[in-house]
């Protein structure tokens, strides 16, 4: 733009730019534009089969499943989820139980760690927590069997505690690394102001690191509540049927001879709600934590 | 947004330029700082690494059950992997867990990378596009699982529709034995008893992991095409490239860190698949959807030693995916 538009003109022009650039954000201007948007739009339906699939299955009520998975019931009721819920609530309850402790433990040690790794990187600090995100991989049956006599020996087989001990101890790894690659995004002159000033590592970290820590923190809970939710190995070989998260119990409404399907869609709805909700609330920060983290 | 690219990923941290140590402390802190580490890194000997010690002696030991810890080595040494390694249903998961990571790895990433780029480029919508793909992944194995077991179930499911299509006898999905392009006769030799070949029964599974974590693709690539610099884009169409072009020779170029990452972290995933599998068909009959997780199960009630062995051939299955990856990322750090 010249110097010699008058400013009232330039507003006009700036004005229809600004129009034209929000025309482009509404609808696609090309043909190809037109195709990409249709096939987003196919590919988005596909996606959503299974979700309108488990919702029309569940609202079959007590007629029983219908005789095909795409059928819409004639008469939608919420009978399945009554029974569904007469089922699932307990266990529930221990998920919420297990994965709350243990995501906000698992959070503040990985907080810990990452400022230390990320402000204080001692000697050997590097290969040291290239040798802790092994833990992150292993396949858990791999310390299975150790796992569980561990636990029979400290009296915390099947119950909710050994749950909640296991989930923090298994998380370490991946919190440790979400804070890692957080607090590497914090000025190092932060820290070092902070020493001038007299402050050791834990006033740092109250001070200076944790009142920084906000989205970090939020990374890292919605990670660990999303895995710790949706976890069945140690749910299902670790616990006792008192303390079986839902997943176990939702996997146990199969059953051995037939399926009650909408009953157990609507037990997929009661135990999917709850990290659907947090990821359809706080998306931004889970998809964060999975690029940033690189998680699973 | 802070969120780093699949390129920084592949280092262990996204450290930025400033990245030096901390001056004004002395040995002392660092020394404290170590101090604070090592809790965790004690846990991680103990349940980590004691833990797969443990798992490795019982696997060469004679212990079958858990309430008789019979601690003494098996004679000769190994046999208990020979033994596993002979069985029908080991060879069966083993040939399972290939066919089924190949299979989903290329599915998942492929519709991962055409979503990314489709949705990079959409017009309007764009974060609900992402939000829509990116939504299975935030479900438990276990959800769905039971979701697709319903789609594919044989006589309700996506059969009626391949019924209406005109094919009468439609495949009765993980509950079919057929193996598509079997390779050998089982019979031919001693120690092969299982047919190479895709079971038929593994295909809705593989649709069910693909719908689950092609999200997961999308997203990294997302990433990775949000890296991509606009003047290179440009460049080229100045010089007359045309769309396929510019994705043939200068967006896919660019991706391949994107792909690395997808690979290996959804390559770990499917070697250790459990949940999906046994809320979809569990070991299938003649074990045609039996996978090592779920032979591992099985045996953890009546033969330690050879879950023990299972869980030590998919610990090194992993871990030769899974190291490398790790040991780059600590390389290219140390050198940044």
């Amino acid at each position: 733009m010249t110097t010699t538009v008058e400013p009232t003109t330039r507003a006009v022009l700036t004005g229809n730019r600004r129009a034209r650039k929000a025309s482009a954000r509404v609808l696609p201007h090309t043909v190809g534009g037109w195709v990409v948007l249709a096939l987003c739009v196919l590919g988005t339906a596909l996606m959503l089969v299974p979700v309108y699939v488990i919702i029309a299955t569940a609202l079959s009520g007590t007629t029983g499943a219908p005789g095909f998975f795409l059928a819409f019931p004639d008469a939608p009721s919420l009978q399945a989820f009554a029974s569904a819920w007469e089922k699932l609530h307990g266990s529930l309850a221990n998920s919420l139980q297990i994965t709350i402790p243990a995501a906000i433990i698992s959070t503040a040690i990985g907080s810990l760690n990452g400022y230390i790794l990320s402000k204080y990187p001692f000697k050997g600090s590097t290969v040291l927590f290239t040798i802790l995100l092994v833990g992150m991989f292993i396949p858990f049956q791999a310390v299975i069997i150790p796992l569980f006599q561990f636990l029979n020996m400290l009296n915390l087989q099947g119950t909710i505690l050994g749950l909640i001990v296991v989930h923090i101890i298994y998380g370490i790894p991946i919190t440790t690394l979400i804070f890692r690659n957080y607090y590497a995004g914090i000025p190092d002159a932060l820290v070092e102001a902070a020493a001038i000033d007299g402050a050791g590592i834990w006033r740092t970290y109250t001070r200076i690191m944790l009142p920084l820590s906000g989205p970090g923190i939020v990374v890292a809970i919605i990670f660990q509540c999303t895995n710790i939710w949706n976890d069945f190995l140690f749910g299902f070989i670790l616990a006792s049927p008192a303390s079986w998260p839902a997943p176990v119990t939702l996997n146990n409404l199969i059953g051995t001879t037939t399926v009650d399907y909408s009953e157990l869609m609507a037990g997929a709805v009661l135990v999917a709600a709850p990290t659907v909700v947090l990821y359809l609330i706080l998306g931004r920060f889970f998809v964060r934590g999975l690029t940033a983290g690189a998680v699973k | 947004m802070t969120t780093s690219t699949p390129a920084d990923t592949r280092t262990l941290a996204t450290t930025p330029k400033t990245r030096r140590r901390v001056r004004p402390h002395l040995a002392a802190t660092h020394r404290r700082a170590a101090w604070i580490f090592a809790p965790s890194m004690l846990v991680s000997a103990i349940f980590v690494y004691a833990f797969i010690g443990v798992t490795i002696y019982i696997s060469f030991s004679n212990w079958k059950i858990g309430t008789n810890a019979d601690l003494s080595l098996r004679e000769p040494l190994g046999a208990t992997y020979v033994e596993m390694l002979q069985e029908f249903r080991a060879q069966s998961s083993l040939r399972n867990i290939i066919v089924f990571t190949v299979l989903f790895l290329a599915i998942a990433i492929l519709a991962g990378l055409v979503a990314a780029l489709l949705i990079h480029h959409v017009a309007i919508g764009r974060g609900f596009f992402r939000t829509v793909f990116l939504l299975p992944y935030a479900l438990s194995f276990i959800v769905t699982g039971v979701v697709w077991r319903w789609i594919f179930a044989p006589a309700t499911g996506i059969n009626e529709i391949l019924r209406a299509i005109g094919i009468a006898d439609p495949p009765g999905w993980t509950t079919d034995t057929t193996i598509i392009g079997a390779l050998n006769d089982p019979s031919g030799t001693d120690f092969l008893k299982v047919q190479l070949g895709v079971p038929v029964a593994l295909i809705p599974i593989i649709v069910a992991a693909a719908w689950q974590l092609l999200g997961f693709a999308m997203a990294m690539y997302l990433a990775g095409l949000g890296s991509i610099p606009e003047e290179h884009l440009e460049a080229a169409s100045v010089d007359g490239a045309n769309a396929w072009q510019r994705i043939r020779h200068i967006v896919l170029p660019q991706l391949w860190p994107a792909t690395v990452t997808c690979l290996v972290l959804l390559l770990h995933v499917a070697l250790k698949i459990f949940d999906l599998v046994v809320a979809m068909s569990g070991s299938g009959p003649g074990f045609v959807t039996d996978v090592p997780g779920i032979y591992i199960y099985n045996y953890l009630t009546s033969r330690y030693d050879k879950a023990s062995a299972m869980s030590i051939v998919l610990l090194v299955m992993t871990l030769a995916v899974i190291v490398p990856y790790l040991v780059r990322g600590y390389r290219h750090e140390r050198k940044a």
